[in-house]
């Protein structure tokens, strides 16, 4: 039972107990600097959670929409966020489609990306309602009202698409979570141990189990991959079906969803370079990872492009006087400014950085990611409020500006994202151990697994053919 | 026999008094704000009176143009609505139910006319006018819209009338806050399946056009477009 009783002689093991060694650290090492960075982390979250009470006591008017602008900064936030849990699960069901071994140090920190994302991005619309305590009403379940909510509405597709989905990825995040959990189990001692030990199912790395995990994982990816691709349309389908000019538009599907999968790539580089330094994490974490990861985002950079100027010349070719106004304040008006803004830190700036071999690096890559991140926000911004600013009747037109109260909420929010996310490197080693391990092996790992098994819990360690990754 | 409500509106009468925006208002219990707010776009009229200028200087003249919720037949608010809050009732007027509604706004968004308003807070009036509350009209809360109903709950009181005299309503048994107050005549409300009401002669006439009628969304509202209005001779 206790890891350690595994004959040390070999290299292979004692490379298994370094890795384990390595990535087990941050679970069961706390330094002072995980205690300031979620003490601060806590705090701005408490100051956002404050705003959101006091909105919802004085009345959504603190916040800076009005008439004709409804929609502004939280819906903004809600797709980025949206956009950013793109990261995980489609990208890592990708890589693990097409088998792709690199993938192996990044699927994990990406899986948890989408799943805190989801979880910050899905409170956006509630903390946008008029009278968020009725939120329940879009849930369709039998009432004492009678009365079932509208099917026909995009905002239900969204509530059910969006809520299939962050089932789906907590499901794929955790499924390679278990046999992990069982290791850390194995070292655990005390109340960890307890926890550990119901958190792990019970797994033992019998065969069958290993055989089960891989079935379900096999699924899992084939099934995640549309429910991602259908969640982002659908939110795209939130402005397009609605008769906005600026927003009627039937290639906002696709372009939402590239556009998501590009800022998730982007926040995954992120994420990655700051677990690398701060948990160490250089020997699993390596510039190849890094490189590959910045040619997806290459190439998820000229599609965007692609789109906005497909969807941009299409208005500007049809010159239809109602589309014609909320186009022009975009490109040379009010936001032209946001808009170059946007272009330049989705494109002008990570193009070379990216295409460029020599600038490929992990600093080069981190760079072309933050100004992808802000460049996305920005685009989901001039998505949703110029064409409110300026829809069919002059006399009806307007502008926004946001309030103190929607930037505390929307940095307490991305606090939260943060915090959540160190709250799980802390229970959960960030990379995946038993995939590292079996990486560079074979894809059959689990399968081969009996052959060498030694006992209860000891599964994990007699898989470990080799871990040069 | 159903009926199918219409309003007409005739440019060339509306003199820009704005009688119709107060009588909305004494009428619907519709909040007050305060100029700071307004000053945001946050008036709750759910009639305006939009003004604009046809001609060059020095040969111009005002256009008055009264606008309110279309009453679309095609309503872009009702489908995209999560709760059914905004809906189309049986007399084809589209209804808000304000105890349904959550405070989406998508409906504020969709529609075309930007007709619909919504609550930012709690409603308040000046001195004295909350002491006039209509007890038709229930009073919103913050965080629902709310927009013009077509003055339903008269619609309803005159519907009750007639059923309990047992006879068909008549022609302008029913007006709006907004038509009963126009000093000029300029607004006409009436049932468009009735061939001899008022509203039905109107509609005949070649002046009748339709806000944004382009987009298909078939308002109830019909405006008559001023005699001249290609500028002032």
């Amino acid at each position: 039972m206790e890891p350690n009783s595994v004959p040390q002689n070999s290299v292979v093991d004692q490379e298994a107990e370094r890795i384990r060694e390595d990535l087990l650290r941050p679970l069961f090492q706390t330094t002072w600097r995980f205690y300031t960075g979620v003490s601060v982390l806590v705090a701005i979250g408490l100051a956002g959670m404050a705003a959101f009470i006091y909105q919802t006591y004085a009345g959504m008017g603190v916040a800076g929409i009005s008439r004709p602008v409804f929609w502004a900064f939280y819906i903004t936030n809600f797709v980025f966020w949206i956009g950013i849990s793109h990261a995980g699960t489609l990208i890592s069901a990708i890589l693990r489609l097409v088998n792709a071994t690199w993938r192996r140090p990044v699927t994990r920190c990406a899986e948890a990306i989408t799943v805190f994302a989801l979880i910050i991005g899905g409170q956006f619309p509630i903390i946008h309602l008029g009278r968020p305590w009725l939120f329940f009403w879009l849930i369709p379940y039998p009432n004492e009202r009678h009365i079932w909510p509208n099917f026909r509405s995009p905002l239900l597709w969204d509530f059910l698409a969006i809520t299939t989905y962050i089932t789906g990825s907590v499901t794929f995040l955790l499924l390679p979570i278990i046999p992990d959990w069982a290791t850390v189990r194995d070292r655990a001692t005390g109340c960890r141990k307890r926890i550990y030990r119901v958190l792990a199912l019970g797994w033992q790395g019998t065969p069958r189990e290993w055989h089960r995990l891989e079935t379900a994982m096999h699924i899992m990816t084939i099934v995640i991959i549309p429910v991602a691709v259908s969640v982002h349309t659908i939110v795209s389908w939130d402005f397009a079906m609605a008769l906005v000019p600026g927003w009627h538009s039937t290639v906002f599907g696709p372009y939402f969803v590239v556009g998501a999968i590009f800022s998730g790539i982007a926040a995954l580089i992120v994420a990655m370079a700051l677990l690398r330094k701060f948990l160490h994490l250089e020997e699993y974490l390596k510039p190849i990872h890094f490189e590959n990861l910045g040619k997806l985002l290459l190439l998820f950079s000229l599609l965007w492009v692609y789109f906005v100027f497909a969807e941009r010349l299409t208005v500007w070719y049809g010159n239809e006087t109602s589309e014609m106004a909320a186009f022009w304040s975009i490109q040379r008006g009010k936001f032209a400014f946001l808009f170059w803004t946007m272009v330049s830190c989705n494109f002008i700036i990570p193009f070379p950085i990216l295409a460029i071999k020599q600038l490929r690096t992990i600093t080069g890559t981190v760079i072309a990611s933050c100004t992808v991140v802000i460049g996305m926000w920005l685009e989901r911004f001039l998505i949703v409020v110029p064409p409110l600013e300026q829809k069919y009747l002059p006399y009806d037109w307007g502008s926004y500006r946001p309030t103190w109260v929607e930037i505390t909420i929307m940095i307490g929010t991305a606090a939260g994202m943060i915090l959540f996310y160190v709250l799980f490197v802390k229970v959960v080693p960030i990379i995946s151990m038993w995939e590292l391990k079996g990486g560079e092996h074979t894809e059959t790992v689990p399968a081969e697994a009996p052959v060498v098994v030694g006992g209860r819990g000891s599964g994990l360690e007699n898989t470990l053919p080799s871990t040069n990754s | 026999m159903a009926h199918r409500w219409e309003m007409i509106i005739d440019l060339d009468r509306c003199t820009g008094c704005e009688a119709c925006v107060v009588a909305c208002h004494a009428e619907n219990n519709i909040a007050t704000v305060s100029p700071k707010e307004a000053a945001r776009g946050r008036t709750m009229h759910w009639i305006h009176v939009e003004r604009s200028w046809e001609g060059e200087y020095p040969n111009i003249r005002v256009r008055f143009q009264p606008v309110l919720c279309q009453q679309c037949d095609a309503a872009p608010c009702e489908p995209v609505c999560p709760t059914y809050a905004s809906y189309h009732n049986a007399e084809g007027l589209n209804a808000q139910v304000y105890n349904r509604c959550i405070g989406t706004r998508y409906c504020a968004n969709a529609c075309p006319y930007t007709a619909r308003l919504f609550n930012w807070f709690n409603p308040v009036w000046d001195k004295p006018l909350n002491l006039q509350f209509n007890p038709d009209v229930s009073i919103r809360e913050v965080g629902v819209m709310e927009k013009c109903t077509f003055c339903n709950q008269r619609i309803t009181v005159a519907e009750i009338h007639a059923s309990a005299e047992n006879r068909e309503l008549k022609d302008g048994e029913v007006t709006p806050a907004c038509v009963q107050s126009c000093p000029s005549g300029a607004m006409v409300f009436g049932d468009l399946n009735d061939p001899n009401s008022q509203v039905s002669r109107l509609t005949r006439l070649p002046r009748g056009t339709k806000l944004l009628g382009e987009l298909g969304t078939s308002p109830k509202i019909t405006y008559l477009e001023r005699e001249s209005s290609h500028g002032a001779e």
